[in-house]
């Protein structure tokens, strides 16, 4: 048994036999011509073959990995077509009098290398991209088919790396995981193995003498294992077999409803912390976005988002969830947590410091450029605001107040925009004792459960010590988030719980009892939590209280 | 001539895709269309040259649109530009 690790760019396990994919690159020579014009003529037929083919990588690239990812084979046209690029090959085939493959070869790897030495890393994985290109001019000017593996048997390709029209002609009902030496999480084998869904790791520096061999791929672990022994791959079924089974039920599970076996529904949300995150939300199926957290548009800058970039921002993921509701909370930055430009102070205690809603209804400025950006995309989909660290009815009376100025400012100067749900964040135990009176302020309340146990149970969550006396379900917890609810419906909120608490499966049949209307969690807990409140029966016997 | 400046949002810059859209753009005008990133300048028409520029993040990026069809070329790729970058 031998033991390979690598850099895993996508989960799962795969046991078969390991088969290396060799290139059918024709050995390239130079060689002294005499008729320049022939050989001319020779790359324009060969580039018309090679347009040709690359339409049909394209046609058949969108249909089986979308129009986005089958993008790159009209790029390779371009690049084929680039008129530096033929000019090159051209040039040098008059001027050297050589052959064309070998122009061709010799202005691919010069191309090459003008990505390669890229300070980035996107550009610098285009390198591959250009000698593909190349590569697929040689082969028709030699005569080769273009090169495809088949195989009868499912298989894991092991490669030093594959180029993207490679992948594309793989049959993909036999390739049960990626193994390359090459490649990066940017590389098209990654973006590939994420469509197909099966695992794949780079960088495994694997030997040539596993070619044919069984094989396991643990996409988890980042682990390629060649003639594995057997109790590894009995635990290594055992594994995928449990694995298999969940992603199968969760499969079932989409597009289902989050309604218990007695008819109570429940809305499930997702958190999400910057745009990147709405894949997985729509992956998981979330029926809408129930906290954005915008912090990642002030952190990693040095000076405030301008309004423009924020509504782009938020235009974008309004566009994304195509009229799912999303579910902004503003600022929410403290002296634990913040960008230099901000200027803030050291603070002894910054969870209980000059943060989030007290910055904004202190500098306004921040505040209403965020609000302005806001009220600016809500015409391309259903957005809501939330505001966090709320303690007191005057500072939502005057965080409305802004908010109708900057609406007043919006219709002076014929900006459109939409109705805009408002919400308040309940984490602090006042707002909790308050909530009948804050109910009547505002159209929701989402209960971050997170901050709230801090405050009320006065445990510092950063400090492993406090960790014998931290219990997330305390009883004083539970009360209160059953107070915040009844107070909520009461005024006519409806009431969700954005923190931890509201992804824990072990808690959402008495949130459903309590009459929670929404939970919003990490888009991995959406399915699981969906399945978790489809299998409950609120008629059934309440189980006993503790 | 016409031109234009415009700051990149896109988190990417100009990667493979645009880049092959704008030339998509641009080669259905008779104008001279060029892209310049500080001191570098590209044809807008060749896909190497733009990429080449690696246009990041926060990069300004100046178009230059010489001929016949330059107010309809001007149009039609600021707004691609503005829409997509």
């Amino acid at each position: 048994m031998q033991q390979y690790t690598g850099k895993s760019v996508y989960g799962g396990i795969a046991l078969g036999k390991a088969l290396i994919f060799h290139k059918k690159e024709g050995k390239v020579r130079r060689k002294h011509i005499e008729d320049v014009e022939t050989e001319i003529l020779r790359v324009d037929e060969a580039r018309e073959k090679a347009r040709e083919e690359l339409q049909k990588l394209y046609d058949k690239a969108v249909i089986e990995v979308g129009e986005q990812n089958a993008m790159i084979f009209q790029v390779h046209q371009m690049m084929l077509e680039d008129q530096d690029y033929m000019d090159s090959i051209i040039y040098m085939i008059r001027n050297e009098q050589i052959n064309a493959e070998y122009a061709v070869a010799s202005t691919g790897d010069n191309f090459a290398e003008l990505f390669s030495s890229m300070d980035d890393d996107y550009m610098k994985e285009r390198a591959a991209d250009v000698r593909d290109v190349s590569n697929r001019l040689i082969k028709i000017l030699q005569g080769k088919a273009d090169g495809s593996l088949l195989m009868e048997q499912p298989y894991i390709l092991v490669a030093d790396d594959l180029a993207p029209s490679e992948t594309l002609q793989l049959d993909k009902t036999k390739v049960l995981a990626f193994v390359t030496r090459k490649g990066s999480t940017n590389s098209h084998t990654a973006i590939l193995a994420r469509m197909m869904n099966i695992p794949a790791l780079i960088g495994v520096e694997y030997d040539e003498n596993c070619d044919g061999k069984d094989a396991i791929v643990d996409g988890y672990e980042g682990i390629f294992i060649i003639e594995p022994i057997e109790e590894i791959s009995d635990s290594m079924k055992e594994k995928q077999r449990k694995i298999m089974y969940k992603k199968k039920l969760q499969q079932e599970l989409k597009g289902k409803e989050n309604v218990t076996i007695d008819g109570r529904r429940i809305g499930i949300y997702a958190n999400i912390g910057s745009v990147s995150d709405v894949a997985s939300v729509l992956q998981n199926d979330a029926e809408g976005i129930g906290l954005f957290r915008s912090e990642f548009l002030y952190l990693g800058k040095d000076r405030f988002p301008t309004e423009e970039e924020q509504f782009q921002t938020y235009k974008t993921v309004l566009e994304s969830m195509a009229g799912k509701k999303v579910v902004i909370r503003t600022l929410d930055i403290g002296a634990d947590k913040q960008a230099d430009y901000f200027g803030l102070e050291k603070e002894e205690n910054p969870a209980m410091g000059y943060r989030a809603i007290r910055i904004c209804l202190n500098q306004p400025d921040i505040f209403r450029t965020q609000l302005r950006a806001i009220y600016r995309a809500s015409i391309y989909g259903t957005v809501a605001i939330m505001y966090p660290m709320i303690i007191s009815v005057d500072e939502v009376k005057k965080i409305k107040g802004i908010v109708q100025s900057v609406k007043d400012e919006l219709t002076l100067q014929g900006i459109p925009f939409n109705n805009v749900e408002q919400g308040i964040m309940i984490e602090t135990p006042a707002a909790v004792m308050i909530s009948d009176l804050l109910a009547k302020e505002v159209d929701f309340f989402s209960i971050g459960t997170n901050d709230l146990t801090q405050y009320t149970l006065a445990i510092d969550r950063q400090n492993p010590k406090l960790d014998f006396i931290y219990d997330s379900h305390h009883p004083a917890i539970l009360r209160m988030i059953q107070m915040v609810i009844e107070n909520g419906h009461k005024g006519g909120c409806w009431v969700g719980i954005c923190g931890e608490l509201g992804g824990d499966i072990t808690l959402i049949e008495e949130f459903l009892r309590m009459g929670l209307d929404e939970v919003s969690v990490s888009p991995n807990l959406i399915l699981s939590l969906r399945e978790k409140v489809r299998n409950t029966d609120l008629k059934a016997d309440r189980p006993k209280d503790k | 001539m016409k031109e234009f400046s415009y700051i990149i949002k896109d988190q990417l810059g100009i990667h493979a895709r645009p880049a092959g859209l704008l030339v998509k753009k641009a080669s259905a005008f008779k104008s001279d269309i060029t892209i310049a990133k500080a001191a570098k300048t590209a044809d807008l028409k060749r896909i190497f040259g733009i990429m080449g520029l690696g246009v990041k993040q926060g990069d300004e990026i100046i178009i230059k649109i010489t001929g016949e069809d330059e107010e309809e070329a001007f149009t039609t790729i600021e707004e691609f530009i503005k829409e997509n970058l």
